[in-house]
């Protein structure tokens, strides 16, 4: 089986419980570098998918909860390649697939031949790359599919009709669909156009579609749970991390 | 990644350049630039692109450009000849007095020219970025004139050492908002109005001010910058009797310097200076010189040259200029450099303020510490080449720039 059929597996098996699949964020060594590995068993061990942030100087998407964890995991010298090699040598599998949410810049650092190669030993199963949009996004994702990874593609409220369909059509993994313009944490109300919009991008794709962006509590993940086959929860999670609190249990607090 | 190493590569696209085939369907130059952004701003850029193929070109809007500069930003400026640097450094050096602009910068001139173009897409509010402040300076007076709300990012670094521009904007009717994350001067500055726009980008119109930024702000910038390079070429035929040897301009993302050059790229006899700030020294995080030490990259919307290290994470700067204080540059110059057709070069902190000095002293012009690293390269030049003809953007002038003076040349002197 390739990895990339790990994420749509494990969307499916959270589906077969009734439940939207939880896909979790945590940025890579936040709050601890040395407990990355430990933080990222205990997060899996309540999500079916982990999303793991490669953290970035300018995370121009991103709130003030992501941009401080990343600051933070920086300041104790987490790169890239660190987060590849924790990852290949962990002792045990953690439970979910495993995502990595990059901007562009550390992936070319890497270089787009090394990656892939590297994130399948590290047993990465995609990546999530904010500012690559379909049209720059060609190179990398044949390079990641030669090794049977997933580029996923994100989708937001102002994509125009025809490119919605375009961009879900060809999906990879799951269709990633940004509940509102803006950068990730602030909290939404989940109004009645974003489960309209939601309702076009499903109809749109054949993959599997997640919600992500300023999902907080179960109450919003409860009314999404009908439009949509997975929820993204990054910055309350961040921040439940921050506080020192169970990752696990808050994660679990999700299920509606 | 294309072959740069073949000069018959180089000459190719350098023709390519000139023919105007730059930036490409997919905003490239050469393999610079292209367009890296958030999926909830390609929209945005689309209509930005649509925007500008209705507008900029068209009479009417050209005509209302034109107007508004002639008649309030007080075009063309003039080109002076520095008499007393002239006598003393062998050459004949022209300044193109962009100080003279409205609002004391060349940036009004794409700040006008996007704002009439943002009022035609509809937006309802704008936002922009500034380092040294001239261009958050002109984007509030811009926008005044038009009666558009404006908001100004600009770090809290900046704030304090260009302290005078910040009370300019307010006075405008701007709302300044500092910038506390990251490295709190201009990179920090587009970082977040990037944020501010991608959570509006219907109703807001992001006014960058510099070269940089996906496609099609480069192009954008370029295009309404080249006014500078335009006038001054013909002003040196009218005035000074013939082209110059050497055109120089400062560098920090890129906006006067593109707009000064990319008129003369194809007389191939003129030969072509960037100048960056050395800061204090060639070491990472000792200066903002990317073209010279940086290496290629995606920051910002670009693929172009920055200042990173080993993984990817873009470096923090430094240079006593706010405005050329910045880890990136525009692609535009990294292809310009690449193909060979300008040369980069850079002036520390100490060279740029002792130019900054005896500019002030010998031609009775206080220019931006930005500029005053052009005349410290232009000095060497000079004295390199005597009895030749050289150009010199002078992007503008130095008022802002008191705090920072009063800290350095003026110490223990008020």
């Amino acid at each position: 089986m390739l990895p990339s059929d790990d994420v749509q597996k494990a969307i499916a098996s959270a589906k077969a419980q009734g439940r939207p699949a939880i896909v979790a964020f945590m940025t890579a060594g936040f709050p601890v570098r040395d407990e990355f590995i430990s933080t990222l068993n205990q997060v899996a061990s309540a999500a079916d998918v982990v999303e793991i942030g490669v953290p970035f100087t300018d995370p121009m998407a991103d709130g003030m909860t992501i941009q401080r964890a990343s600051h933070t995991a920086l300041k104790q010298g987490v790169t890239l390649r660190w987060i590849l090699d924790s990852l290949a040598a962990a002792p045990v599998k953690p439970a979910a697939p495993i995502l990595l949410m990059s901007y562009l810049n550390p992936l070319l650092s890497v270089g787009f031949d090394e990656l892939p190669t590297a994130a399948r030993r590290a047993g990465v199963s995609g990546f999530i790359v904010p500012d690559l949009p379909r049209e720059e996004a060609q190179e990398l994702a044949d390079q990641l599919k030669a090794q049977g990874l997933s580029l996923i593609q994100m989708v937001t409220p102002v994509t125009p009709v025809d490119r919605l369909s375009s961009l879900c059509g060809s999906a990879d993994g799951f269709v990633y669909a940004v509940t509102m313009t803006g950068t990730t944490g602030a909290q939404v109300a989940v109004p009645d156009e974003v489960l309209e919009y939601l309702d076009r991008v499903r109809e749109a794709s054949s993959a599997p579609v997640c919600a992500g962006f300023g999902i907080r509590h179960r109450d919003q993940v409860m009314r999404l749970a009908a439009h949509v086959d997975g929820v993204v929860v990054g910055s309350a999670l961040v921040e439940v991390l921050e506080r020192g609190e169970d990752a696990a249990e808050f994660l679990r607090s999700l299920h509606p | 990644m294309m072959n740069f190493d073949n000069e018959a590569n180089r000459a190719d696209l350098l023709e390519r350049e000139i023919r105007g085939e730059f930036p490409d369907d997919k905003g490239r130059y050469g393999p610079f630039g292209g367009r890296y952004v958030p999926e909830t701003l390609i929209p945005a850029l689309e209509r930005l692109d649509a925007g500008i193929k209705r507008w900029l070109k068209d009479p009417e809007y050209q005509a209302e450009l034109t107007r508004e500069l002639n008649t309030w930003v007080g075009r063309p400026t003039p080109l002076s000849y520095a008499h007393t640097l002239s006598a003393r450094w062998g050459a004949h050096v022209w300044m193109k007095r962009e100080d003279l602009a409205h609002t004391g910068a060349h940036k009004i001139n794409s700040a006008m020219g996007q704002a009439l173009l943002a009022k035609r897409l509809g937006a309802k509010r704008v936002v922009a970025e500034t380092g040294a402040g001239q261009h958050g300076v002109a984007s509030a007076a811009a926008c005044a004139r038009l009666g558009l709300p404006c908001t100004v990012y600009m770090g809290a670094v900046d704030i304090e050492r260009q302290a005078p521009n910040v009370g300019r904007m307010k006075l405008m009717g701007a709302t300044v908002v500092p910038v506390t994350g990251g490295d709190q001067t201009l990179r920090a500055a587009v970082d977040e109005a990037i944020r501010d726009w991608v959570t509006d980008p219907n109703g807001t119109y992001y006014l960058l001010g510099s070269a940089i930024g996906p496609h099609p702000y480069p192009y954008l910038v370029r295009e309404l910058q080249s006014i500078i390079g335009r006038e001054s070429r013909q002003q040196m035929l009218a005035q000074a009797g013939g082209l110059p040897q050497a055109v120089y301009a400062c560098v920090g993302g890129g906006s006067n310097a593109i707009g000064m050059f990319y008129p003369f790229v194809g007389d191939k006899d003129v030969e072509i200076y960037g100048v960056e700030a050395g800061g204090r020294g060639s070491g990472l995080g000792d200066n903002s010189a990317t073209l010279s030490y940086g290496t290629p990259g995606v920051l910002q919307g670009a693929f172009s040259l920055l200042l990173q290290d080993a993984h990817g994470q873009i470096q923090e700067t430094h240079s006593v200029s706010a405005g050329l204080d910045y880890p990136g540059v525009g692609p535009e110059h990294a292809f310009l450099k690449t193909i060979g057709r300008v040369s980069y070069e850079s002036i520390g902190d100490d060279e740029s303020l002792e130019a900054l000095e005896e500019l002030s002293q010998a031609e009775g012009i206080l220019p931006a510490i930005e500029t005053a690293h052009a005349f410290a390269a232009v000095r060497a030049y000079a004295k390199r080449h005597p009895g030749s003809r050289i150009l010199v953007g002078l992007s503008g002038r130095g008022d802002k720039d008191m705090p920072t003076l009063t800290r350095t040349l003026l110490k223990g002197k008020l």
